[in-house]
C-alpha cells in the first residue's frame, strides 16, 4: 500500500479500501522504523498528522473529498509551518517554530493533504548531497553508503523509501531534479513564478522555485494543480489563470520534437549513462517523438554565473539571521558587532558561510562589474541559447546528473567539485524554465534520471511526455530494498 | 578672503499612506512598540515585499509638481548593511533607476528675486525602525513600528549658496508636499528629515570643496543654524591652514554645534544590487496622466489666480498660498462673505496673528472659516462695525462659535436707527457747548471729538456713517 | 582571482561572520578556488549584452494601500532571544 502512487492511493481511499487515518498511521510506523537510519525527516508531526487524517476522513464521509484529501505528504524543512519547527537544515534556525504557514503548505493543507513531517535538507538549500545539513546527512535508500542528492535530499529519500506518498521540494540550481535522479523518483521544477515563494525560506530569490517530488508524473501533476497559481503575497508569482496539469497527460506524443544538446552528451558523460539515455530516447521515438541535436553553446558558463548570482542574492537574503529577533544568538555577546559575528559565525555552517562570502565579494566595491554584472550578462546569453533552441524543438532532453548517487563524503573535500554536480540543471534555473527529472534506468543497481526541459509555462507538456514514458516503462515503479 | 558656501540637501519625506511600503502594516505614529511590525517588517524568513500602489502614485505626483522626468521603468535595489533598526540587513531603495528624475523648484530670495534649484532625483525607499538607548540592563531596545514606512528621498543639486536659501528651498518643498497631501510634513515627528551636504570654496572657484554631511536636522530653524555653524567651522578650519575631512556630522541643537559621527566613519560598502524579490515598476503615460489629473492647484498657480480673481496684492496672495490649508481657509471665507480684500486682511493679519501667538497651525485654528466668513458678512451688512468685529473675533478665539449669538448676547449690534442716533448726537452737542462753538467758529478738527464722544456714548455700536452724517447736519444747523 | 587573509577578513567583516584566525587561510584557499572556477566567465565578450536580473521581462504587480496586518507582537516575540516592554533587546547601539 505505501509504495502506491498518489493517484492509486486516492482510488484506494475513495473505495474505502483504507482510511486516511490507517494510511497515515502506516506511514508513521514506517517512518519510526526507518528514519533513525535514513534521517530523511528532521521533524515528524504524528499528532497533527492523525488529526488531519481524521478530518480528511470526515470530509470524505461528507462527500467533499478532492484528489489529495487524506494523502500523507512531507514538506521540505525550508517551508514555514506554523508552530512546527522550521530549521532549514541550519543550527541558526534549530529553535525556530515558524509563526506562519508557507503558501505551498497552506494550499496543500486546504486540499486535504496530511502533513507527516518536515524533511532534511542541505543547510539553507546550499548543497547537492544533503551533507551540509546541521541535522546530519540523509542516506540514499538505494544504497545507504551513498548520498540522496540535494538540497531536497530528505524529500527525495522519503518518497523513494515510501516514508510518504509525495513530498515538496525547492530547486534553485537542481535541488529537486538531482535528488529525484539519485533516488529514482520524479521531480518537477516549475517555471519561475508558477508557485508562490511566500513562506519558503529564500536562498536565491530570482532562482528559487518550489515543486513536487513524487512517484510518478501524474502525481506531480496532481500536486501542481494545488500549489501552482497566483498569490498576492509574492509579487514575482505569475498572475495567470489556474491550469489543470492533468488535462494533457494522455495526449499522444506524435509530432513532438525533442532536442538533444550536444553539450550534455559530450566528454563529461559516461558511456553507460549515454546508453541508458539512448534507450529512453528510442522509447520516446517509438511513441512518436522525433529527435535532433541542438546546441546550448553557453551551458558551460552556467555554473560560474550561478555561483555568482546565487551567492550574491543569498548574501543579502541571509542577513536577516542576525541574532536579534529570532533564531540563534551567541552566548553573552560583548557588543553589537560581537552578537552579529558570533551568532552568524556559529549559527551558519561552513558551506553557507562560504557562499555568503563569495556573494559579498562579488557585490563589493570594485568587483561588482567583473562578477555580479558579468554573471547577469552571461545569464542572458544562457537564456537566449534556450530561446534559440525552442525555435526548432518543443522540449530538450538530457541527463539530470552526470552519474548515479555518489558516496557519502566522496565530494566533500573541494566545493568546486560539488558545484559541478549541477552542470545540467543550473542553466534551467538561470533561464527560469520548467524542468522535470524522471527515472530512465538503473546503473549498477542505482537510479539514473533523465531531464526534460521546456519553454516557460510548458509544465503540462513536460508532464504529458513524462507520463507517456512512464506508461510504457517501469523504471519509476522500481523501489529500493530498505 | 571671501568664501562661497555650497549646499545640497537630501530630504527624506515620510509618505502619508495608510499602510507600509511593502507590507500591510499600519503607519500610524505613536503606537505601542512593535505592535505595527508584521511578519515582513520583522524580516521573518520566507516573507516577501509587495509594493503599495499609493506610494508610486504619491512619488509620481511629486515628480509632476516639480516638473521632473518620471521614471517609466524604476528598479528597486538592496542596500546592504547591518544595523538593529534594519531587520532584513538591507534597505530596499532605488539606485540607478529612481521613480522621479531631474526636476526643479523655484524659490524666492530675500531681495524678492527668484532662483531655480535643480532637483537631482527623488527615489522611493523604506524607513528604518528605531533604537531606544535608555538603559535596558546595558542593552538597546528596538522598535520596528517605523520600519518599512515609505520614504521619498528628494536630492537637490548643490545649487544653494547659503543657509537662508536652504531654508527657503525646504519651506517650498514642505509647502508642495502638503499641497499634494503626500506627507504630513511634521518635522518634529520625523515625517520630514533633512541631511545637508555643506562645503565652501573661494569665491570664483569652479571646483567644489570637500563636503561634510550634516544628518537628520529636524526643524527649519535648526537647518539654518546647523549650516551656519558648519560653514563657520569650515572657514575657520581652512583659514587656519587646515583641511575639511569628508565625513558625516551630527547637529546638536542644545549646544548649537555639529560634531563628527565617528561610529559611521568606517567606509561603508553597501553592495547595492537589483532587488530580486521585486520586478521593475513600469509606468505608462495613462498612469502619469491619471496622476496629473488628480494634482491639486500648486502654490505658484494659485498665487497667480488669487491676484487675478480676487484682485489681491502679490504680497497678500503669497502669504495666503504659503500653505494649502491657509489658501483653502481663505477661499472658504471669501465664498461666505463675498469680500476678498476684507477676507485677506482678516486671515493674514488677525487670524495669523492669533495662530502665531498660540503656536497653532491653521488646521488647528479655534475659529472656523465659516465663523470668520459670517463675521465679515456682519461687517458688510452693517450689523456690526469693523471695530466691534474685533471683540467678536476675540470671543470666537476663546471658544465661542456662533457669531450672531455673540453679537446678540453682548448687545453688540450696531445702532442704525436714525432716531436713536439723532438722540445721541443731540446729547453730545448739548453736553459740549464750548466745542460746538469752536466747530462752528471754523475749527473743523473738533469734528473727530464729537464722533468719539458719540461712539463712546453708544458703546461703539453707532453706525459710523450715519453718525457722521447726522453730526455734520446738526452741527451745521 | 586569489584571495589573501586580509581580503577574507574584510569580506567576513562586511558579512558579519566570525572566522577564526586558524581557519582564515583555508577559507581563503577555498574561496580562491571558487573564484578561479567563476573566472571562466571573464573570457567571454559580453560588451553588447544587457544584464538580466530576472528570468522574465515582467513588471511589478502592486497592492492597494490597505492595512491588512493586526498586532501579533506577543506571538512573534516568543521567538526572540531577548525582549523587554515590547522591544527587541540587542547589545547597546552606539551612535
Amino acid at each position: 500500500m505505501l509504495s502506491k502512487t498518489v493517484a492509486e492511493l486516492a482510488i484506494a481511499l475513495a473505495n474505502k479500501d483504507v482510511s486516511s487515518v490507517e494510511l497515515t498511521q502506516a506511514y508513521l510506523d514506517r517512518i519510526a522504523q526507518l528514519n533513525p537510519t535514513l534521517n530523511a525527516y528532521v521533524t515528524t508531526t504524528p499528532d497533527q498528522a492523525l488529526a488531519q487524517a481524521a478530518a480528511a476522513d470526515a470530509l470524505r464521509a461528507a462527500g467533499k473529498a478532492g484528489p489529495l484529501t487524506g494523502i500523507p505528504i512531507a514538506h521540505k524543512d525550508i517551508f514555514c509551518t506554523r508552530d512546527v519547527l522550521t530549521a532549514c537544515g541550519s543550527r541558526m534556525l534549530a529553535n525556530f517554530t515558524a509563526p506562519y504557514d508557507a503558501c505551498v503548505v497552506e494550499r496543500l493543507q486546504a486540499a486535504g493533504a496530511v502533513m507527516l513531517g518536515k524533511t532534511n535538507m542541505d543547510e539553507f538549500a546550499m548543497g547537492s548531497s544533503n551533507e551540509t545539513s546541521h541535522f546530519g546527512p540523509v542516506q540514499n535508500p538505494w544504497d545507504q553508503t551513498r548520498v540522496p542528492g540535494g538540497s531536497s535530499g530528505g524529500s527525495a529519500a522519503a518518497v523513494a523509501a515510501d516514508l510518504c506518498a509525495m513530498a515538496t521540494g525547492t530547486d534553485t540550481g537542481g535541488s529537486i531534479r538531482q535528488p529525484a535522479s539519485f533516488c529514482g523518483i520524479t521531480g518537477l521544477k516549475p517555471t519561475y513564478g508558477r508557485v508562490s515563494r511566500w513562506g519558503m525560506i529564500a536562498f536565491a530569490s530570482s532562482l528559487d522555485q518550489a515543486g513536487p517530488l513524487s512517484k510518478s508524473a501524474e502525481d506531480a501533476a496532481l500536486m501542481m494543480n494545488v500549489i501552482a497559481g497566483a498569490d498576492a503575497r509574492d509579487s514575482t508569482c505569475l498572475d495567470i489563470p489556474a491550469e489543470d496539469f492533468t488535462a494533457q497527460l494522455n495526449q499522444p506524443l506524435t509530432g513532438l520534437r525533442i532536442g538533444l544538446p550536444r553539450e550534455h552528451f559530450s566528454d563529461g558523460l559516461s558511456t553507460q549513462v549515454q546508453e541508458i539515455l539512448q534507450l529512453a530516447i528510442s522509447k520516446l521515438e517509438s511513441l512518436g517523438a522525433t529527435f535532433r541535436d541542438i546546441d546550448l553553446p553557453n551551458n558551460h558558463l552556467s555554473v560560474p554565473a550561478y555561483y555568482v548570482i546565487a551567492p550574491a542574492e543569498a548574501s543579502a537574503n541571509l542577513s536577516r539571521f542576525d541574532g536579534a529577533r529570532f533564531g540563534y544568538r551567541c552566548e553573552n555577546p560583548v557588543n553589537l558587532e560581537d552578537m552579529y559575528k558570533r551568532s552568524r559565525g556559529e549559527g551558519f555552517g561552513d558551506e553557507v558561510k562560504r557562499r555568503i562570502m563569495v556573494g559579498t565579494y562579488a557585490l563589493s566595491a570594485g568587483y561588482y562589474d567583473a562578477y555580479y554584472k558579468k554573471a547577469q550578462k552571461i545569464r542572458r546569453l544562457i537564456k537566449e541559447d534556450f530561446d534559440t533552441a525552442f525555435h526548432d524543438v518543443d522540449l530538450i532532453l538530457g541527463p539530470t546528473s552526470p552519474h548515479t548517487a555518489f558516496k557519502l563524503g566522496e565530494k566533500n573535500s573541494d566545493p568546486v567539485t560539488m558545484y559541478l554536480e549541477d552542470i545540467y540543471t543550473i542553466a534551467v534555473n538561470l533561464a527560469g524554465l520548467p524542468g522535470i527529472s524522471l527515472p530512465a534506468g538503473l546503473l549498477n543497481g542505482l537510479p539514473i534520471g533523465m531531464q526534460l526541459v521546456g519553454p516557460a509555462l510548458s509544465e503540462s507538456r513536460l508532464l504529458n511526455v513524462a507520463h507517456q514514458f512512464q506508461l510504457h516503462t517501469d523504471w519509476h515503479t522500481q523501489r529500493p530494498e530498505v | 578672503m571671501t568664501w562661497e558656501t555650497v549646499i545640497g540637501l537630501e530630504v527624506h519625506v515620510q509618505l502619508a499612506t495608510n499602510s507600509k511600503l511593502f507590507s500591510g502594516s499600519s503607519t500610524n505614529f505613536g503606537a505601542e512598540p512593535n505592535t505595527q511590525a508584521s511578519l515582513y517588517d520583522l524580516a521573518m524568513p520566507g516573507t516577501l515585499p509587495v509594493m503599495n500602489e499609493e506610494v508610486l502614485r504619491m512619488a509620481v505626483s511629486f515628480g509632476l509638481a516639480v516638473d521632473a522626468e518620471i521614471g517609466k521603468r524604476s528598479v528597486f535595489d538592496r542596500k546592504n548593511y547591518f544595523y538593529p533598526d534594519l531587520p532584513k540587513g538591507y534597505q530596499i531603495s532605488q539606485l540607478d533607476f529612481p521613480t522621479v528624475g531631474r526636476g526643479s523648484l523655484k524659490i524666492q530670495l530675500e531681495d524678492g528675486s527668484e532662483k531655480v534649484i535643480a532637483i537631482t532625483r527623488a527615489h522611493i525607499e523604506e524607513d528604518a525602525g528605531k533604537s531606544l538607548h535608555e538603559d535596558f540592563q546595558g542593552m538597546s531596545g528596538i522598535d520596528l513600528n517605523r520600519a518599512g514606512t515609505p520614504l521619498l528621498e528628494i536630492v537637490s543639486d548643490p545649487d544653494l549658496r547659503n543657509a537662508k536659501e536652504a531654508v527657503a528651498y525646504l519651506k517650498k518643498l514642505h509647502s508642495i508636499i502638503l499641497y499634494l497631501g503626500i506627507s504630513d510634513g511634521n518635522m518634529a515627528q520625523g515625517s520630514m528629515r533633512c541631511d545637508a551636504n555643506v562645503s565652501i570654496r573661494k569665491k570664483g572657484d569652479t571646483e567644489f570643496g570637500t563636503r561634510t554631511e550634516i544628518k537628520n536636522v529636524n526643524s527649519f530653524r535648526f537647518v539654518e543654524k546647523a549650516i551656519n555653524y558648519e560653514v563657520q567651522r569650515q572657514i575657520e578650519l581652512l583659514e587656519d591652514g587646515g583641511r575639511v575631512v569628508q565625513e558625516t556630522r551630527l547637529y546638536d541643537s542644545d549646544k548649537d554645534e555639529t560634531r563628527s559621527m565617528r561610529s559611521k566613519e568606517v567606509a561603508n560598502d553597501y553592495r547595492y544590487f537589483p532587488e530580486p524579490d521585486l520586478l521593475p515598476v513600469v509606468i505608462d503615460d495613462a498612469f502619469i496622466d491619471a496622476v496629473r489629473a488628480t494634482l491639486p492647484e500648486l502654490p505658484g498657480a494659485r498665487c497667480q489666480r488669487f491676484i487675478k480673481q480676487y484682485g489681491l496684492s502679490e504680497y497678500d496672495a503669497d502669504v495666503l498660498v504659503s500653505s494649502r490649508d491657509m489658501a483653502e481657509y481663505f477661499e472658504a471665507v471669501v465664498e461666505l462673505c463675498g469680500d476678498a480684500k476684507l477676507s485677506a486682511n482678516w486671515v493674514s493679519a488677525d487670524l495669523l496673528g492669533l495662530l502665531n501667538k498660540q503656536d497653532l497651525t491653521i488646521s488647528e485654528s479655534p475659529i472656523s472659516p465659516q465663523a470668520l466668513g459670517i463675521l465679515i458678512s456682519r461687517i458688510k451688512d452693517n450689523t456690526i462695525s469693523g471695530k466691534i468685529a474685533k471683540t467678536v473675533f476675540e470671543a470666537l478665539s476663546e471658544g465661542e462659535a456662533d457669531v450672531d449669538a455673540i453679537i446678540e448676547a453682548r448687545g453688540l449690534k450696531q445702532v442704525t436707527d436714525t432716531g436713536a442716533i439723532e438722540k445721541l448726537v443731540e446729547d453730545v452737542i448739548a453736553a459740549n457747548p464750548d466745542q460746538v462753538a469752536q466747530y462752528r467758529g471754523g475749527k473743523e478738527a473738533v469734528f473727530g471729538f464729537f464722533v468719539g464722544q458719540a461712539m463712546k456714548l453708544s458703546k461703539g455700536k453707532a453706525n459710523p456713517a450715519q453718525l457722521n452724517e447726522l453730526l455734520r447736519k446738526k452741527l451745521s444747523a | 582571482m586569489a584571495l589573501n587573509n586580509t581580503d577574507v577578513e574584510k569580506i567576513a567583516h562586511l558579512a558579519r561572520l566570525q572566522i577564526s584566525e586558524s581557519d582564515t587561510l583555508e577559507v581563503a584557499q577555498r574561496i580562491s578556488n571558487i573564484l578561479t572556477m567563476i573566472d571562466q566567465m571573464q573570457n567571454v565578450d559580453t560588451s553588447q549584452v544587457t544584464p538580466m536580473a530576472h528570468p522574465f521581462d515582467a513588471s511589478q504587480r502592486l497592492r492597494p494601500d490597505v492595512v491588512t496586518e493586526t498586532d501579533q507582537r506577543d506571538y512573534f516575540q516568543k521567538l526572540a532571544p531577548a525582549t523587554q516592554d515590547g522591544l527587541y533587546l540587542v547589545p547597546k547601539v552606539i551612535e
